[in-house]
């Protein structure tokens, strides 16, 4: 089975949007560590008597840490409109919205040294620093963003699903030509989605639709031993996630907990919206506790990896092995998908 | 030369039905040429055992990946039968069995399976015996889930989880579990190789369950009066000594 990728490249759209997501937990981290380490730099650098050096730390500690906090909490609030403009609009705002908060906070303080132009000076030589320093990270993640996709399409759906459910198709043509029909389409739309261009998140009901479709074909082939219990949330629908997010997942599920077994088993599907995040849980059964599971690893390291690329740090990934069941847990940010125009 | 033949009596087996049922229409559709009866339908390897006790058959066509017993364990028990039937295995995509069978000259086939492919396999099957015990221990990375033994022509089945000790005794190695003995003709070398996280090596001739140590126990054995450790397991009476030489490994692995 060859699938070949989309020719174009990751995105070009994506690179000259130098400006990073002003609401991402890991953006405002590495904002906040990274003008921090430049005050001290530059106190450590000016620092001429040792003995005055904790005094000059707090000295700036002061002078930088109000405009600082205050500039990163414009941007968060800018952020849906900073994400929407062209580049050089946007870091004209940023550059607007340090000074802005420079100005502010030194009428405030009303520091002794160093005249107004000067703070100014400082802010957006920081500011572009940060600024700088988040292309050249955007930058170095590139190959790593196309590998990632590349990854996702190799790893998904094990090429033996598609000719057992071939054979299931073929087994069942006889006796039940609607129930073939159907498979061979819900066939047709796993792989129409597994060859489409993957590059762009897509709101979590249409990956748990595809996850519906994987299912269903499963079911022509273990009939009454895979059972499926959904708890679905409406208010999760919308929720943007990496395609193939769920549905590697689901079928671990169904390959370690469901085949092994003689009798029947169930796979959870739990999707639950807690104001800001997501919650998402795939359970299955272990029939065979003693059973490794290799493959199982793979796909949780390639999803774990698509959701640092996508969300930073702000989304987690967790298994748990208990006796008789295992667990993957993920928590991700609620972004909701903009309406979309019908193709 | 259709009908020059007896219809040739085959098992199916495969933990999916409509993976059956495919076979089975298919071996319709070539029944013109190749006549055969469908003597059953199993979904496990111990179905099928089960299947073979009733009635023997000449031709067994087995999926590999199957919950309870495999296809590979399957053969391995066929082949103790002193009529062993003939045994093609069908796998929907597995580059190491694929790779081994290739190798071991194994007849498989590829699900989904064609009526040609499947016609010209079996006109080979009066030919074909199980692959030897040898060649599928290789192949299947897998450890067996039971020991099987040959009564009267039939196969009997011994869980491996139920095995409490292995001894071995001139010929044969005696299985023994919390109801009787039985006599496997296996060596205890390639049971200890087979089940190394199962069972641990405690003397020359024997080896024990490690899931059913009760304790040991210093005791005095055999005729020399001197006192040798023992273990005792959770369902047997017996006491079973330790040797000297392997008493550091089975300290050790019993942290004891």
């Amino acid at each position: 089975m060859i699938i070949k990728q989309n020719p174009h490249l990751a995105g070009a759209a994506e690179a000259a949007r130098a400006l990073p997501d002003f609401r991402n937990l890991g953006v405002v981290l590495r904002i906040l560590l990274l003008v921090n380490g430049l005050a001290v730099v530059a106190v450590l650098l000016r620092n001429a008597d040792v003995s005055l050096l904790s005094d000059e730390l707090l000295d700036m500690a002061m002078r930088v840490e109000f405009p600082l906090i205050l500039a990163v909490a414009l941007l968060f609030l800018l952020q849906p409109w900073l994400a929407r403009c062209a580049a050089v609009v946007g870091w004209l705002a940023v550059a607007g919205v340090v000074a802005g908060g420079a100005v502010f906070s030194h009428g405030l303080l009303a520091s002794a040294d160093g005249g107004l132009a000067r703070v100014v000076g400082w802010a957006l030589a920081a500011a572009l620093c940060v600024l700088v320093y988040f292309r050249r990270h955007v930058a170095a993640h590139e190959p790593a963003l196309a590998e990632a996709r590349l990854l996702a399409l190799t790893a998904r759906i094990r090429p033996h699903f598609l000719f057992n459910s071939l054979n299931g198709v073929l087994g069942v043509l006889r006796a039940n030509p609607r129930r073939a029909e159907e498979a061979l389409e819900e066939l047709a739309d796993l792989f129409r989605a597994l060859m489409q261009d993957n590059r762009e998140l897509i709101p979590l009901a249409d990956e748990l639709a595809l996850c519906e479709r994987y299912l269903s074909l499963e079911s022509l082939r273990l009939g009454e031993r895979l059972q499926v219990a959904w708890q679905r949330d409406a208010a999760a629908d919308t929720a943007l996630v990496p395609p193939f997010l769920l549905q590697p997942l689901v079928e671990n599920a169904v390959f370690h907990g469901i085949e092994p077994g003689v009798g029947p088993g169930t796979v959870s599907i739990t999707i639950a919206r807690r104001g800001p995040v997501v919650h998402i849980e795939i359970a299955n059964p272990l029939p065979d506790p003693t059973s490794q599971q290799p493959g199982n690893r793979m796909a949780l390291d390639n999803i774990r990896e698509r959701l640092m690329l996508f969300y930073d740090l702000e989304a987690t990934l967790d298994t748990q092995q208990e006796p008789d069941a295992y667990r993957v847990r993920i928590v991700l940010p609620f972004r909701a998908a903009a309406p979309r125009p019908r193709p | 030369m259709s009908t020059d033949f007896a219809p040739l009596s085959v098992l199916i087996v495969d933990d999916e039905a409509p993976a059956r049922d495919r076979l089975r229409d298919l071996l319709g559709d070539i029944a013109d040429t190749q006549p055969t009866r469908i003597a059953g339908m199993a979904a496990s390897g111990v179905e099928a055992l089960a299947v073979l006790e009733r009635e023997p058959v000449d031709l067994v066509l087995t999926d590999i990946r199957m919950p309870a017993m495999d296809g590979i364990e399957l053969a391995r028990h066929l082949g103790r039968l002193p009529q062993s039937p003939a045994v093609i295995f069908t796998t929907a995509y597995d580059e190491y069995a694929v790779r081994a069978f290739e190798l071991a000259a194994v007849d498989y086939l590829l699900k989904p399976v064609r009526a040609a492919r499947l016609a010209e396999a079996i006109a080979k099957a009066r030919r074909l015996r199980p692959p030897a015990d040898e060649i599928l221990r290789q192949m299947a990375p897998a450890i067996r889930s039971h020991f099987s033994i040959c009564e009267r022509g039939r196969i009997l089945l011994v869980p491996v989880a139920e095995v409490l000790y292995l001894k071995a005794e001139q010929k044969y190695v005696v299985a023994r579990s919390a109801e009787r003995e039985y006599l496997l003709d296996e060596s205890l070398v390639q049971l200890e190789d087979e089940f190394p996280e199962r069972f641990l090596r405690i003397h020359r001739n024997c080896l024990i369950a490690r899931h059913a140590v009760k304790g040991v126990a210093r005791a005095t054995t055999g005729e020399d009066g001197e006192a040798h450790w023992v273990v005792m397991l959770d369902g047997v009476p017996e006491q079973l000594p330790v040797s000297r030489r392997q008493w550091p490994a089975v300290k050790e692995a019993l942290g004891v």
